[in-house]
């Protein structure tokens, strides 16, 4: 492997990680990761359509007309995404009516958008592909982490398969149900940010104002 | 002359390009899938009835036998009016097929469904269907052995949708199972754990007088009226009671249960 398609394949796994370097895609993943099988359709969807819409919009990147190249870029990777949510219907009905509005919502994901914009309107097809790929499995990657952590502790068990026996079905642990909800995977993203700037702390932002000081002003009574 | 992407021709005619291969691609895509995913609607619905039968665990039984069990079932198309089942003859004036009647399509649609007076809708559904589909078990004696009713009610956050399983009798449970529903997870969200389903078998929907008696109480739910609810969860467990109190009384199937046990 070249190591061009290594770099851009490996990159977007903490280096530049969509989520936790330029948080996007935050909206799927605080809905998808209360389970690990939904959690796996979610990002291999989206790392196929990251892929493929990248590789076609890079096919055509030089035919693009500046004026409607957003429109264009969106056209192609709805009919993707239409394709694979189809795809799971057909085949995967079970998780397909789990993830329910959100293989849809791939269209709005800013991960995709973003590489369309950023990286395969530069770049010839096969890289561009392989860049789709590597951030797709950079958003696999905390969505899978996230799933974990949300599964084990939200619902005692991991793939579905029971690992903490439930008060509710005569066992010890009492699920923790925010672990169920949207707000943990807020709180979790939060500390992996926290973790991956502690070690590479290039990828702290600079501040880019100062508050100014509290003004105590006398007020007259 | 050379292609000028930027022109106003060159941009027509690229996006009448991307529109037309995108959308056979879709196109193909949806007509070449289309029969995988009716039949996973049908697989899936067969199963959720199964499951509130009592005759199907995911746990335990695969995919595959679903076919096999749902053989034993006879659907029919009520009245809900009336209670009595609907004439194939009239079926067909209006456009019903069996198959692929769907009664929570029909009830968005203003030919198949009413809106319900406020003092009627109990389950807080809004519309109810005219025409519903009961699922029927027949001994080989031709007496009737279990009748699954779909069921649908608001909850907390959302309408629950599930199939009510009764004995032939049309007045004791066999099971219940809810197959779409928004409840919170771990708390609302546990009316689809088994240990709480496995309250609802042997209790008795009317009683003597043949008012609707079946409820969810808090606390412990004893005698064979009474279910435990779900602890943490009155909301949902309310809606629930509703849900039974609706769909027994005489605007949900209870015309229908009186006609099928009366002869």
């Amino acid at each position: 492997m070249s190591s061009a398609v290594k770099a851009v394949l490996t990159r977007p796994l903490v280096t530049e990680n969509p989520i936790t370097l330029q948080i996007l895609g935050i909206c799927s993943s605080l809905a998808v990761t209360t389970s690990l099988n939904v959690a796996i359709v979610m990002c291999v969807a989206l790392t196929v359509v990251t892929g493929f819409s990248n590789f076609f919009i890079s096919l055509v990147r030089n035919y693009m007309p500046s004026s409607i190249r957003i429109i264009i870029q969106m056209a192609i990777i709805s009919a993707l995404v239409i394709a694979v949510d189809q795809l799971l219907q057909a085949f995967a009905y079970e998780i397909s009516k789990q993830l329910s509005v959100f293989v849809g919502l791939i269209i709005t994901n800013c991960i995709v958008m973003g590489r369309a914009e950023a990286f395969a309107m530069k770049n010839p097809p096969v890289i561009s592909f392989m860049d789709g790929i590597g951030n797709g499995l950079g958003y696999s990657m905390v969505l899978l982490i996230l799933a974990s952590i949300r599964e084990l502790f939200g619902s005692g068990s991991l793939f579905g398969m029971e690992i903490l026996p439930l008060v509710a079905n005569g066992g010890w642990y009492q699920p923790n149900g925010l672990m169920l909800l949207a707000p943990s995977a807020f709180f979790i993203i939060g500390f992996l940010i926290w973790i991956v700037r502690t070690k590479r702390v290039e990828q702290v932002e600079k501040t880019e104002f100062r508050l100014a000081p509290h003004t105590v002003q006398e007020v007259a009574h | 002359m050379a292609f000028n992407k930027d022109s106003v021709s060159g941009t027509i005619k690229v996006a009448l390009v991307v529109c037309v291969v995108c959308s056979i691609f879709i196109s193909s895509a949806a007509v070449i899938l289309k029969p995988f995913q009716v039949n996973n609607k049908i697989l899936d619905r067969n199963m959720n009835i199964l499951i509130a039968a009592g005759m199907f665990d995911p746990a335990l039984n695969s995919k595959d036998e679903v076919d096999d069990l749902f053989a034993e079932f006879t659907p029919r198309i009520v009245d809900l009016d009336s209670g009595a089942f609907v004439p194939d003859e009239q079926l067909s004036q209006l456009g019903i097929d069996l198959q692929s009647y769907d009664d929570r399509a029909a009830q968005s649609d203003p030919a198949f469904s009413d809106v319900l007076a406020e003092e009627d809708d109990v389950a807080d559904i809004k519309r109810r269907v005219r025409y519903a589909t009961v699922y029927l078990v027949e001994a080989a004696d031709g007496t009737l052995q279990t009748i699954v009713l779909p069921v649908s009610g608001y909850g907390l956050w959302g309408t629950m949708y599930g199939y009510l399983a009764l004995e032939g009798d049309g007045n004791t449970v066999t099971g219940i199972g809810f197959y779409d529903q928004k409840e919170t997870p771990g708390l609302g969200g546990e009316i689809t754990n088994p240990r709480w389903k496995a309250l609802w078998p042997g209790k008795q929907i009317y009683d003597a007088s043949g008012a609707v008696a079946l409820r969810t109480v808090k606390g412990s739910g004893s005698g064979v009226h009474e279910v435990d609810g779900l602890s943490g969860a009155s909301l949902t467990t309310r809606g629930v009671g509703n849900l039974i109190a609706f769909w027994m009384g005489p605007k949900g199937f209870g015309p229908f249960l009186t006609n099928m046990t009366k002869g």
